[in-house]
């Protein structure tokens, strides 16, 4: 999840991928993002990943899949998460809501 | 202040940072308080720094200080602090640390806990960042909770397993059969689970493939049900009941039904229903009917039914929502090649595509409009992908203008609409084509005579508009140059007639030779063409030859040599002159990597024309007389060649070009080397085509004995990572006395570039007895123009 400036607010790692080239990695994917104007669609090709990813307000939900991929499930589930975070973040405090995205994050 | 208040507190202090300087201020006084908070020992607040720490390395500052914190906070016996330390350990910890390994002992004691909670958190981390070891240890643990009664428990189990599975494959067996009862669940997230597991089981394994075929009726039922189930609030996205499951089982299905016919059969009925019934308003329906799709076109599905799944893609096309359009054009594209005419139905729709606003959608609709040309429509195509290409963006050019080229040379109703069609989009996108496209273009339009003069005439005409593009400017002075003289005579039945003195084209030529967005090559291109004319107009000779001459001293090597040469041609060799700048023949099409092979093509033609004896015979006499001057290069052919020039200008092209001008004109013999010789069987190997990651190899096996040896067989193997393909070979039998040979080609693929080995056993039989030998060969060369394997006989 990446704001408007580009700052990552957070990441999930499904791949071993090191500290250091984290953050280069999530600068390009979310430049290439970013730049997208609304009209475009939400699906970007890069490298040998495909990005889906929908903004809500000021935050970016950017999620990287394989080639063999369903996009629009994935489109669907981004928004499905948002829905539960949305219904959670009202009502409990801030530290329960790490464990929750922890969590939710499992259930891919 | 409580702690939990401190960590928000913390938050809304790093948020309200004004630059990034002052945020590192505020991380690092942080950091070092919850440092010393941990050195502190045991208390209430070690959770709640550990979360202030865990939220810092979210944002991407080095964190590992935490990771002992998060071991002892996972062995404490409270709730609070075990789910920290937990939550910690997946986000800070994985296999490369060492702490990691502290942590194996209390996951195993905490998936027999009491509290399922606890086991979950034991699942979860064990699931997100176990090793492959902890793995092994743990895995008769998860197969027993796999059986548990809880299915909260049991949904963690099954994405634990998959992650057990991905780690260490060889665990793959044990999960089978609690794979299988699984899918009798009632609850949607274990059933979810156990088709994710079976998913990546099948998908390891082949054989588990076969077994789990036979679950095939189950998963059609569950589909199903869940298909025409009743509005249920808890699995309910958007009018369909939990797509998200939907899409998996259809994903499995593809994958148990691909290649095999009865399970195929048995998924008919339930594709057709899925298809009709999904409403596809919203995008949960749409994804559903997007997997459907997918998985008719994989598994060995009924005709009416992929048409049913082309039509919905071509539904999909005409959808406001873009993302919809993109990915139905993504999946025409896989499909295009079996069921074309389906999809010829939606090339309206698609052409329309390539002036949609977005990047993405115009890339697949340019890939997808260039896969459906065909013969029939190809004038209205090309009509709308030359629009394509003016207005398009940058990155798609050479794309759209190779696409362009391909399909003109496959399908174009006649030359002279495939030469327009080339001069437009030299016109349009000149600077962005390859460069093999010159030569080509040149080529075509030498076949094509009765066009000479149109073509000619056309080129003048964009020459003088523009000489900023330059493959246009080449191909045109080449053309001006040959046949400069049907420019001159003014009249051409397909265009009106305009009248061209020797001067304008003259004036036209300097002015390419002079502008400084010539490069190099067009230079020499029209400095070439300056020299033809020489023979072909009556008037200007010593304007020819005054510019000949200026260049004479020219910086460039290049042009420089060329125009010392063309004077020679003027002064001593005058008398030749004709004869040297006659017309050239009609050059053959040779195979791309054989650019400088028309120069030979054109020596060893079988058919005599009359400039090729007389070219043979020019090229040795004055060939002494300069060979001074070519010391540059080294050959002594080079020189006196204005004709086969367009394919030497491109000063560009591989080494092989220029060994070739070194070397002469005879390509050179590839060498073969003998591996094997013995009992008067010999084994040659030659290379014959070499790429970064791709040899071409030809076995030769001769009989130098005075018997035949027949049942001669070749086996070969290579180093794990290098793929080998065996062409079959040309016979069997290879006569005595060496008349006669076997020939086998091998291709090896070796994408790792790892060094190549190759171990051949041959077995022959001789005079009645069967013979068997083996052959090592140690080293090919990775790059080279010649192949010389070494050899190791065994």
């Amino acid at each position: 999840m990446v704001n408007k400036q580009g700052q990552t607010r957070l990441s999930k790692y499904y791949e071993q991928v090191e500290l250091g080239k984290r953050a280069a990695l999530e600068a390009d994917m979310v430049r290439g993002c970013l730049a997208r104007r609304k009209e475009e669609c939400s699906f970007v090709e890069y490298k040998d990943y495909k990005l889906v990813y929908r903004q809500y307000a000021a935050l970016f939900i950017v999620v990287g899949i394989t080639e063999n991929e369903n996009e629009l499930s994935i489109y669907e589930l981004v928004h499905n998460f948002v829905e539960v975070l949305d219904k959670y973040f009202s009502r409990v405090g801030l530290t329960l809501q790490l464990q929750v995205v922890m969590f939710k994050s499992e259930k891919r | 202040m409580s702690p939990s208040v401190r960590l928000q507190e913390m938050i809304r202090v790093i948020r309200s940072a004004r630059t990034q300087g002052e945020e590192r201020g505020i991380i690092q006084r942080e950091c070092a308080d919850i440092r010393a908070q941990f050195r502190q020992g045991d208390n209430g607040e070690r959770s709640h720094s550990l979360a202030k720490l865990l939220y810092v390395h979210m944002l991407g500052y080095p964190a590992h200080f935490g990771q002992m914190e998060c071991v002892r906070l996972i062995a404490s016996p409270r709730y609070n602090e075990k789910r920290m330390g937990y939550l910690g350990a997946m986000m800070l910890l994985d296999e490369k640390q060492d702490a990691s390994l502290l942590i194996t002992n209390s996951i195993k004691n905490d998936l027999s806990h009491s509290s399922q909670y606890v086991q979950s958190l034991a699942l979860c981390t064990l699931a997100c960042m176990g090793s492959a070891e902890m793995c092994r240890d743990l895995a008769p643990e998860i197969e027993r909770l796999l059986r548990a009664s809880n299915s909260y428990i049991k949904k963690k189990a099954t994405l634990c397993a998959v992650h057990i599975i991905r780690k260490v494959p060889e665990l793959a067996e044990l999960f089978i059969p609690a794979a299988r009862s699984l899918l009798s669940e009632k609850n949607h997230g274990v059933l979810h689970g156990a088709v994710v597991l079976i998913t990546e089981l099948c998908a390891r394994n082949p054989d588990t493939l076969d077994q789990f075929r036979k679950a095939v009726p189950e998963l059609v039922q569950i589909m199903k049900g869940l298909v025409t189930s009743s509005y249920s609030p808890e699995h309910n996205v958007a009018g369909i009941s939990d797509p998200f499951l939907q899409v998996r089982i259809l994903r499995l299905l593809r994958i148990l039904g691909h290649n095999n016919d009865t399970a195929s059969d048995a998924m008919n009925d339930l594709l057709a229903q899925v298809a009709t019934n999904t409403d596809s308003s919203k995008t949960a329906g749409s994804a559903v009917l997007y997997e459907t799709v997918l998985t008719i076109m994989d598994i060995n599905s009924e005709s009416g039914l992929r048409v049913l799944a082309v039509n919905i893609l071509g539904r999909f096309l005409l959808n406001n929502d873009r993302n919809i359009r993109y990915i139905s054009m993504t999946s025409l594209q896989k499909i295009v090649q079996t069921d074309h005419n389906a999809v010829q139905r939606h090339r309206g729709t698609i052409v329309d595509c390539l002036k949609d606003q977005d990047t993405s959608v115009k890339r697949r609709a340019l890939d997808l409009s260039l896969a459906l040309v065909s013969a029939v429509n190809i004038r209205s195509m090309m009509k709308e992908l030359l629009i394509f290409l003016s207005t398009c963006p940058l990155e798609l050019r050479s794309q759209t203008a190779s696409g362009i080229f391909n399909a003109a040379e496959r399908y174009s109703p006649s030359k002279r609409w495939h030469i327009d069609t080339i001069l437009h989009v030299l016109t349009t996108a000149g600077g962005d084509v390859r460069d093999e496209t010159v030569p080509n273009l040149i080529q075509l339009i030498t076949t094509a005579s009765e066009l000479h003069c149109y073509t000619v005439h056309k080129l003048y005409r964009a020459l003088v508009k523009d000489i900023s593009q330059q493959s246009l400017v080449q191909v045109a002075c080449w053309c001006i140059g040959e046949y400069g003289d049907l420019l001159l005579k003014g009249e051409c039945e397909e265009i009106e007639p305009v009248q061209v003195t020797e001067d304008d084209v003259l004036e036209a030529l300097e002015t390419v030779l002079q502008s400084h967005m010539s490069s190099p090559a067009t230079r020499g291109f029209a400095l070439t063409a300056t020299m033809k004319l020489s023979t072909r107009i009556t008037d200007n000779v010593d304007r020819i030859r005054s510019i000949v001459s200026i260049y004479g001293s020219c910086i460039d090597l290049e042009l420089q040599q060329r125009a010392v040469e063309y004077n020679a041609l003027f002064k001593k060799y005058d008398h030749m002159r004709a004869a040297v700048l006659e017309r050239m023949p009609v050059m053959d099409k040779n195979s791309p990597g054989h650019t400088n092979g028309d120069t030979s093509g054109e020596i060893k033609e079988p058919d005599p024309s009359k400039p090729k004896p007389v070219e043979a015979g020019l090229l040795s006499e004055p060939a002494s007389q300069v060979c001074d001057l070519l010391d540059l290069l080294g050959g002594t052919d080079t020189p006196l060649q204005p004709k086969p020039a367009p394919t030497i200008t491109p000063t560009t092209t591989s080494s092989a070009d220029l060994l070739d001008l070194l070397g002469g004109l005879e390509p050179i013999p590839v060498p073969t080397v003998t591996v094997y010789e013995k009992n008067g069987l010999s084994l040659k190997t030659q290379c014959d085509k070499q790429t970064e990651t791709d040899v071409t190899v030809t076995l030769i096996a001769s009989n130098s004995t005075q018997s035949d040896i027949t049942n001669f067989t070749l086996q070969a193997a290579v180093p794990k990572s290098v793929q080998l393909q065996m062409k079959a070979p040309s016979g069997n039998v290879i006569p005595a006395h060496g008349l006669g040979q076997v020939t086998q080609t091998v291709l090896l693929n070796n994408p790792n570039k790892v060094s190549l080995k190759m171990r051949i056993r041959v077995s022959y039989s001789h005079q009645g007895a069967v013979h068997q030998d083996t052959v090592q060969i140690d080293s090919f060369p990775s790059l080279g123009w010649n192949c010389q394997p070494s050899i190791n006989p065994l």
